[in-house]
């Protein structure tokens, strides 16, 4: 049984969740360099140009990419030959508030979704774990903001809508959005499990590297049709009209109930953050 | 064509501007987003006075991030606009005739831009870092105790937006895409 302890867990999401607002990850980068760099709509371009300068900014001076530095969600797979010394949940949370306080990081959590009154240090994060083998832990911190977060959708299919069904859904949310999310969006798919695991599916896919796609082809293919799908409805960066709407569709599947076919799609705008980091 | 414009934002200033223009703002500016709107809007349902003068001002919906020594402000981009669509027609009445978001109006909102004679301008959603480069100076002028989501008055300088529903009400999110769809297909 390898021990690590809690002030390590602690020091490790504190430092995630500065890296993540402030240094967009390559993959990202990349798209949104080719995007701009095949877009045909002038205003689109332009648009595309001052993202990529923000980014720029924002990787020179450590300022955060957005100023909606989100709730942290914190995803850990944990080696089932781990022990933890201290308070796993406390641990992980004292990592957040002392991320957004040191990392001059905003604090949008409010305690109480009815009153309203900000919590100050941006906890409780959201924490999702999975038990996995071996004696290490994954700590990915994904800062997600409420503009696109606030866009996403789930539905409870039927097995006879089948995959003209899913994909009717997934633009029909798109399109809806329109320029909420602050599109170029990238759009995280659920498909399978239960009302809540697809939801939680839709999330975890947007951890996954934009330029990665589902290793089975099938979900792969429908990946790349439903982007050229996407990008056909001419929304463009911001709504303002042009090519670029979204630049990546991940998908996630899981086994379900003979009656079902749940969907979520869970939004994130182009500011998609996570950072990674194995103990 | 890129518009210069100052603030404060008169009706007559405000008629001249087209869907699709874009434009840098310079001078005094709100910030404002849900929570402040809130209250905006008891004080206004209670016949109270507000803590800002309202005419002909431009509000900008954001929260910025907190500010590093040195630095004049935190990031500070336009947060999504439509959770202000239930208070903004009651500022507009008031005189207000500048908002500064990105995404989607409602009817209400849109009504009350073409009955007053108000603009609603997009800055470009998560280019807070870009767009903070623009604040000049910054200071709380009301409601401290909400942090991000106080009212700041801010000077700003050749700040970017683009119009997005201009005085007759004609839509940017509807004419921009179909302009691009329709092109598109021409080619």
């Amino acid at each position: 049984m390898r021990e690590i302890d809690a002030l390590t867990i602690t020091n490790t999401v504190k430092k995630l969740c500065i890296e993540a607002n402030c240094h967009l990850s390559c993959d990202i980068k990349n798209c949104i360099s080719a995007c701009a760099e095949n877009e045909p709509w002038p205003t689109a371009k332009d648009i595309l140009n001052q993202i990529i300068e923000n980014y720029e900014i924002a990787d020179r001076e450590n300022l955060p990419i957005c100023q909606d530095t989100g709730v942290a969600c914190v995803f850990l797979e944990i080696g089932q030959d781990v022990h933890i010394n201290g308070n796993l949940n406390d641990a992980i949370n004292e990592g957040v508030r002392q991320g957004y306080s040191g990392g001059f990081l905003r604090k949008s959590v409010v305690r109480d979704p009815l009153d309203r009154v900000n919590t100050g240090d941006n906890t409780p994060a959201m924490i999702y774990y999975e038990i996995v083998s071996g004696d290490k832990i994954k700590i990915t911190v994904a800062p997600k903001g409420f503009g696109s977060e606030n866009m996403s959708a789930i539905a409870m299919l039927r097995p006879s809508d089948g995959i003209a069904g899913v994909k009717d859904f997934i633009l029909k949310t798109v399109r809806e959005a329109g320029p909420n999310p602050c599109p170029p969006i990238v759009v995280g798919v659920g498909i399978g499990g239960t009302f809540d695991k697809a939801a939680y599916l839709a999330k975890k896919a947007l951890l996954r590297p934009i330029d990665l796609p589902n290793a089975t082809p099938f979900y792969a293919d429908l990946e790349k049709e439903l982007l050229e799908k996407i990008n056909a409805l001419g929304i463009g960066p911001q709504g303002f009209g042009g090519q670029t709407t979204a630049l990546a569709v991940n998908i996630e599947h899981f086994p379900t109930h003979i009656a079902g076919l749940p969907v979520a799609v869970n939004i994130n705008c182009h500011v998609t953050r996570h950072k990674t980091e194995v103990i | 064509m890129t518009i210069k414009i100052h603030t404060p934002l008169t009706r007559e200033k405000v008629k001249e501007l087209k869907v699709g223009d874009s434009c840098l703002i310079t001078g005094t500016i709100y910030t404002a987003r849900d929570a402040a709107h809130k209250r905006l809007k008891e004080l206004i349902d209670n016949d109270k006075p507000l803590p800002i003068d309202i005419e002909n001002s431009t509000i900008y919906f954001v929260g910025p991030t907190p500010s590093k020594s040195g630095q004049v402000i935190g990031s500070a981009g336009p947060t999504t606009s439509y959770r202000m669509d239930d208070y903004s027609p009651d500022l507009i009445k008031l005189g207000q005739t500048g908002m500064i978001g990105k995404g989607k109006r409602n009817g209400a909102v849109i009504d009350a831009i073409k009955t007053y004679g108000a603009v609603y301008f997009g800055a470009i959603g998560g280019c807070g870092a870009l767009l903070s480069k623009c604040i000049k100076k910054c200071k709380v002028v009301a409601y401290p105790d909400l942090g991000a989501e106080a009212i700041h008055k801010l000077e700003v300088e050749d700040f970017p937006v683009v119009v997005v529903i201009d005085s007759h009400g004609n839509n940017l999110y509807e004419i921009g895409p179909k302009n691009y769809l329709t092109q598109n297909k021409a080619e």
